[in-house]
């Protein structure tokens, strides 16, 4: 008897997914940032916002890694726990965005028809809002803030996922198996949950990582305006905003969180170029 | 053509007519009493009332919408809360700053943006392709904000070559539009690279060359050529990014424009020109999407017959 090499396509995929060496560093880099944001209370060296008025605007030494802020602030400490802020706002964005725009896109590609229409021209006029503006919008109608800043974001990912998922799930609709567990008499919701939804998923999580770079940049640029996360909390953005005043002076201010900044989204667009790459047999 | 042009004009109205009815219901959404929000917080119960009728906030709401959509025809779009000017006057002043704004971060992109996909479309796998791959994935990552700061501390602050902020001569439009652009840029280069490669691939493509046809004459006239017609499209919807993108680099150089007006709006809660703002950014980025349709007609009449 022979043994054929069988390899599940979980093990197939991250086969291919370790060959990628720039997506196995971002991966490690993204592994890094959560473990740093998720220890903050115990590795940042200092308070996020006590001041200490004998240290302001120092350049970066041995005491302040990346030097102080105009409060006397530690920015490495600020920058750890900004982190916890910026990956939480891009986390719970892209899921909450990603859960309602893949539900969206499954019953508009399932049931087609007349709720199939309806959804996608609301999903034609979400995107005539280009850009940050459909988060813009949603924060002057709540208000600035970081949680606001969530539901802006989430809201302006949902068409994406929609749209994305729809086409998936009409192709997925009219495949054999589905066609089966129809004739044999699964029910729609089933038919949905169980054999459409896990056929949409490698394209949404490929999604889903692309996002989180955008999400993270856009909260980072709505609190960098001033309609995201309010003084004293400690957010990338916010902290670059606090910079802008000090250019010439203190450099550091400015050049600190936005390495962050570029690091982390970088992170998460070079991972889920990875992804798609090592996924490609599946998506086409 | 005309045909085309006439589905494609009234495929646009549903999306005008959904958008006007988002930023309508804008106000209402909004928590609190939009009255009230008018007349100010020391407002009295009789001014109070007073502003609902004369906003007409009292009559049902489709008679409300209805009027809305008049006065938007009309371009009557209130007043300022907070300035008390009308918001036409207000957007009037900021519109020109803010078009020419990504007009040139749009000449500026299209032309690094493409001009770097041709380059590492034509020498793939070379230094060139390599360098444009890294720079096309540093320049969609790349905050704006934060590049805009980086050029202005060390142009303006220490070399002291161009001014922080303002509006007015070509030297005011350098950084902006270098920030608002690059990222677009970015996009248009790994685009233009694939389409470039797609084309090359072409049957015709390999036919040109194996009966002869000079290696120029086959990446101008049949390569370049047919890989640009998506690149159209793009440079349309990146308009929509640039409008966005506009809004914060507008924040960072001071820039006397449409974004910077909108975040004071938001900031003072001047929701009559949020409003009028919201609407106006739409608008725009629809029409615009109409005209690339157009355009697209004009240079692939295959789409057209569809």
């Amino acid at each position: 008897m022979t043994t054929t090499n069988i390899r599940s396509p979980g093990r197939e995929f991250w086969r291919r997914f370790r060959r990628q060496h720039v997506a196995m560093v971002s991966l490690a880099v993204i592994i890094i940032l959560v473990a740093a944001a998720f220890l903050a209370p115990w590795i940042a060296p200092y308070s996020q916002t006590t001041p200490d008025y004998d240290a302001l605007l120092e350049g970066p030494s041995w005491a302040h890694w990346a030097g102080t802020d105009s409060y006397g602030r530690d920015i490495l400490s600020r920058m750890i726990w900004g982190g916890q802020v910026s990956l939480t706002v891009g986390f719970l964005s892209v899921i909450l965005g990603c859960v309602v725009g893949v539900a969206l896109g499954i019953i508009s590609g399932f049931f087609g028809g007349w709720i199939d229409g309806l959804i996608m021209r609301v999903i034609d006029v979400m995107l005539a809002f280009p850009g940050i503006l459909p988060a813009i919008a949603v924060v002057a109608i709540l208000g600035p803030g970081l949680v606001n800043v969530i539901y802006a974001i989430a809201l302006s990912a949902v068409p994406v996922f929609a749209r994305l998922v729809r086409g998936t799930t009409l192709a997925l609709k009219e495949t054999l198996y589905v066609q089966a567990s129809r004739s044999i008499g699964v029910s729609r919701t089933k038919l949905m949950l169980r054999h459409i939804l896990p056929g949409t998923l490698p394209a949404v999580i490929v999604y889903a990582s692309l996002r989180m770079g955008t999400s993270i940049l856009t909260a980072a640029a709505l609190s960098f305006i001033g309609l995201g996360a309010q003084p004293p909390s400690p957010e990338w953005g916010a902290m670059l905003s606090d910079g802008r005043s000090y250019l010439g002076v203190a450099d550091h201010i400015t050049i600190f969180p936005g390495l962050a900044i570029l690091i982390t989204v970088l992170a998460f667009n070079l991972f889920g170029d990875g992804l798609r790459d090592a996924l490609d047999q599946k998506l086409r | 053509m005309f045909e085309y042009f006439l589905r494609r004009l009234a495929g646009t109205i549903p999306v005008l007519l959904a958008v006007s009815v988002f930023v309508f219901a804008f106000v209402h959404m909004l928590p609190g009493d939009p009255a009230r929000m008018v007349a100010g917080q020391d407002a009295s119960y009789e001014q109070v009332e007073n502003v609902r009728k004369e906003l007409l906030l009292d009559r049902p709401l489709w008679e409300q919408y209805l009027r809305y959509l008049n006065q938007m025809a009309h371009l009557e779009l209130g007043r300022s809360i907070k300035t008390h000017e009308p918001v036409l006057t207000l957007i009037g002043q900021r519109f020109m700053p803010t078009l020419w704004l990504t007009v040139v971060s749009m000449i500026w992109a299209v032309i690094a943006g493409v001009g770097l996909g041709v380059l590492s479309g034509v020498w793939r796998g070379g230094v060139a392709d390599r360098l444009a791959a890294g720079g096309a994935i540093l320049g969609i990552s790349f905050p704006s904000f934060w590049l805009g700061l980086l050029l202005m501390d060390l142009f303006s602050v220490r070399l002291g070559w161009l001014p922080t902020g303002g509006y007015g001569t070509w030297a005011h439009f350098v950084m902006p539009a270098f920030t608002l652009g690059s990222a677009v840029a970015a996009v248009m280069a790994r685009f233009t690279r694939s389409a470039y490669i797609e084309v090359a691939g072409e049957d015709y493509v390999r036919t040109a060359r194996s009966k002869g046809v000079p290696e120029r004459t086959v990446i101008w006239t049949h390569t370049l050529r047919n890989a640009l017609i998506p690149v159209i499209t793009l440079t349309g919807l990146q308009f929509g990014f640039l409008l966005g993108g506009a809004i914060v680099v507008e924040t960072v150089f001071a820039w006397p424009g449409l974004g910077r007006l909108l975040i004071d709006s938001v900031s003072f809660r001047d929701y009559p020109v949020i409003q009028a703002e919201i609407l106006l950014f739409a608008v725009e980025f629809v029409l615009i999407n109409l005209i690339v349709d157009l355009l697209y007609g004009m240079v692939n009449p295959e789409i057209r017959l569809k």
